[in-house]
């Protein structure tokens, strides 16, 4: 065979994969859901999970916060008389920020005669099985409360009872629908730790440039909000520049059906309600505004890689004009806060069909695996960093970098309802808050009666099934109804096969 | 050689083996126990836990064959295997093409074909994950494939969200790695005898005809073995996958057009916990991989050419 030179042809074949692997258009993209990066949990998770949301019949919480705004909480409860060695399946050394860091220190202070090794990392379904596997399970994990289900109805989480009775810990000193997640079956197996609630942030340039007004983003108007959407969206040719009204679905959906007056499933987390009209009704309005951008695939692809979806710094979504409004996280305000103070944000409450304030909860739990060496141990780690004065002096350090850097601090939002209660009164203030005091305090005026996802046995599979089907619906163009029928009967399926 | 007599008395028992066999024997051992305790014998569990319902925490349950029997009321399993067939289909013949222009080229480079040997398999040795971010931009609707498609006029789809152009995506990704095939087929190529092309200039052969005649039958023992090579892995794709549309920012059409068979198979164990189940999936990817396999080694008696063989 002829041996011809042709190497300029394969130079070329190796510029197009070098350029291929440096290029990327400058694209970034923007994270959807997902669990709480170590980094800055728990006062800024990154976008958690959506929890289902009861129906509005939820209780109040037990008790009222027993701490007044003004003084700093105190244990009432004597030190435990526990010794020996735990390991937490947590960051400390590496990672874990102030909020993290001074809450066990709190901990690490008060028992110095308890040794505490730390697995380094955030909880992973592999690496946990693996180490149950083993036998060498952390004696304390931290696990987002939607998924702490899978694992009490697999038999893997120790019941609290005995903790919580021992410890005299009152569990009305967190917010109702956190401890409604981590109850199964009568028994607490989690002590609740942040709490991610959802109000809508609106891009003020945005409506201004289209003539409206912050209070014309009414949830509770669904044919207004189509119209708004129209209004604020940004299309031609099929080419997007700017989304109107994001719904954020699939991962807020929930907050769209409990809108709507319905729930995803019943209250005590044993019956599936997916096909309900409620359901199917909200999925196909909160499909409709997303296709009303021309096509799902290209509002999807818009959001992830358009301007702007680096969603951190300050290149986000407001200062890029790429977004008219959206709900969102209320951690969302710290990252705007600290990244571009400056950007006009505002904000309304996510209203139901009938006008009311609506939001939903999501959040990490602290939980005792099966087989912990160290019950006692364990046990009042979680209820020490999970209380109030723990709260507040990993929240007083945050307020004090703050402070030295002169950026707006929006506080931390706890499952705690009486460390809340200090930290919203005395630690953020509309000085150091600055234009996102309203904000933050609506966040707090909405969080004791958030909506949350209960305690749904194998609450893992029930949330990727009913993930599905928004998407066979959004993506694939699968009739509302259609895709929530056949999610119904998986749905259930998986709660019975996990039901206790 | 020594080799193992069968008794006079029994007639089939084997003796002890002794000298070189028993020294050969001695050698193999850390790969026999290797294989025993570390591919054997999982296998062997995972069967069993096939028939089990077990999420590693509780010992496992015996179900009989509920795993399999539901593995065909699973309307997720058709759309995974689905999924993964299209891909495959589309991705061993495209990078068994691609990788033999790519070798052939190389062939012909002379002094440089070191280098770009090198340049070649680069992609293949980079992590799966971050072949799957570098994709996520180079993929999306503005990224890198859709400009450069753009300067030619045409308006790239949106390869990562329409579920259209999600697979078709994928598969060009995969084409960026494809150099362990080219290897392959440069070593083949270079051993096809140079004598032969000769003799077929003489004779009048076109470059088609020598392709057809003598580069394709001397090199189809390597492309046999690409093949069957290339078939498990596209059945088997899941890092570049997952790290794209699954993770812990599922997005797009993850459960839609991106649910390879793989990928549900981890779900269903390390999401549900369902390790009976999952491992029935598994067993049914090795008979249908196993099924292929065996139809693609029937039908190789045909085309491929062993030198020194039938």
């Amino acid at each position: 065979m002829q041996q011809r030179p042709l190497t300029g042809l394969a130079l070329f074949t190796v510029l197009s994969l070098t350029v291929a692997a440096c290029g990327g258009g400058g694209a970034t993209t923007q994270p959807t859901t997902g669990t709480v990066p170590s980094v800055v949990a728990p006062s800024e998770p990154a976008e958690s999970e959506p929890a289902e949301s009861e129906p509005a019949e939820s209780e109040p919480a037990e008790s009222e916060p027993a701490g007044s705004p003004g003084a700093v909480p105190s244990d009432p409860v004597e030190d435990a008389d526990i010794s020996g060695e735990i390991v937490v399946g947590a960051q400390f050394a590496e990672g874990a920020d102030e909020i993290a860091t001074t809450r066990y220190d709190v901990f690490l202070e008060r028992y110095p005669g308890v040794t505490v090794n730390w697995t380094e990392s955030n909880f992973d379904p592999q690496t946990f099985l693996t180490s149950v596997a083993a036998g060498e399970q952390p004696d304390v994990v931290r696990m987002d409360r939607e998924i702490i289900s899978t694992y009490i109805s697999e038999g893997a989480l120790m019941p609290l009872d005995d903790c919580v009775a021992d410890r005299q810990i009152d569990m009305g000193q967190y917010y109702d629908s956190a401890v409604r997640q981590v109850t199964f079956d009568g028994q607490v197996y989690g002590i609740p730790e942040d709490y991610s609630t959802r109000i809508v942030l609106i891009n003020d340039s945005v409506l201004e440039e289209v003539g409206l007004t912050p209070e014309d983003i009414d949830t509770s108007d669904w044919e207004a909000l189509a119209g708004i959407n129209e209004q604020l969206m940004s299309v031609e040719g099929g080419q997007i520049s700017r989304l109107g009204f994001d719904p954020k679905i699939p991962e807020f959906f929930p907050l769209w059906v409990l809108a709507n007056g319905g729930a995803m499933v019943s209250a005590d987390g044993l019956t599936a309600q997916l096909d309900s009209p409620e359901v199917v009704q909200a999925l196909e309005y909160a499909v409709s505004l997303i296709t009303a951008h021309g096509s799902a695939a290209a509002f999807t692809d818009f959001r992830s890689t358009g301007p702007g979806s680096a969603f951190f710094g300050e290149e986000n979504q407001f200062t890029e004009d790429s977004l008219g409004a959206f709900p969102m996280e209320q951690w969302y305000l710290n990252v705007l806060a600290a990244d571009t103070p400056d950007e006009s944000v505002s904000f309304q409450p996510f209203r139901a069909k009938d006008g009311s304030e609506i939001t939903f909860a999501t959040g990490a739990a602290w939980a005792i695996p099966l087989g912990t060496e160290n019950y006692d141990a364990a046990c009042e780690f979680i209820r020490v960093v999970t209380r109030p004065e723990a709260w507040v002096a990993a929240v007083q350090v945050r307020a004090d970098a703050r402070a030295e850097t002169g950026e707006p601090f929006t506080g931390t939002f706890t499952a705690n309802a009486e460390a809340n209660d200090y930290i919203f009164s005395n630690l953020v203030t509309e000085e150091n808050a600055g234009p996102y005091y309203p904000h933050v305090q609506k966040v707090v005026e909405l969080m004791p009666d958030a909506y949350a996802l209960p305690a749904v046995p194998n609450g893992e599979a029930f949330k990727r099934i009913w993930t599905e089907a928004v998407r066979r619906a959004l993506d694939e163009g699968v009739p509302a109804a259609q895709a929530l029928a056949d999610a119904q009967v998986e749905a259930q399926d998986q709660i019975d096969s996990g039901a206790p | 050689m020594t080799v193992p007599r069968a008794s006079a008395s029994s007639g089939r028992r084997w003796r002890v083996p002794v000298g070189e066999t028993f020294w050969a024997f001695m050698f193999l051992l850390p790969w026999i126990i290797g294989f025993v305790v570390f591919t054997a014998g999982p296998m062997l569990y995972s069967l069993y836990i096939s028939f089990t319902d077990y999420n590693v925490i509780r010992p496992p349950d015996l179900v009989g064959l509920e795993n399999y029997e539901t593995l065909f009321n699973d309307r997720r399993i058709p759309r995974a295997l689905g999924n993964t067939a299209f891909y495959a289909a589309l991705n061993v013949p495209l990078t068994m093409i691609f990788s033999l222009v790519l070798a052939m080229i190389l062939l012909r480079v002379g002094r440089a074909a070191g280098f770009f040997r090198t340049a070649f398999y680069l992609p293949t040795v980079t992590p799966a994950v971050a072949v799957g971010t570098l994709f996520l931009l180079i993929l999306s609707g503005n990224g890198l494939l859709n400009q450069a498609l753009s300067v030619i006029g045409i308006r790239g789809p949106i390869w990562l969200a329409d579920p259209d152009y999600v697979k078709q995506g994928i598969v060009i990704m995969s084409l960026w790695t494809l150099g362990s095939t080219v290897i392959i087929y440069f070593a083949a190529l270079r051993n096809v005898p140079t004598e032969l092309y000769e003799a077929a200039r003489i004779d009048g052969a076109n470059s088609w005809q020598q392709f057809r005649n003598i580069t394709v039958p001397f090199i189809s023992g390597a492309l046999f073995f690409t093949l069957i090579v290339n078939t498990i892995a596209s059945l088997q794709i899941f890092a570049e996958v997952f790290t794209m549309f699954f993770g812990l920012t599922q997005s797009g059409p993850a459960q839609s057009s991106a649910l390879f068979y793989v990928i549900y198979l981890f779900q269903r164990a390390f999401e549900d916990l369902d390790l009976g189940y999952a491992s029935a999936m598994a067993w049914l990817l090795f008979v249908i991989i196993l099924i292929i396999t065996a139809i693609q080694i029937r039908f190789s008696r045909r085309f491929v050419y062993y030198e020194g063989g039938r």
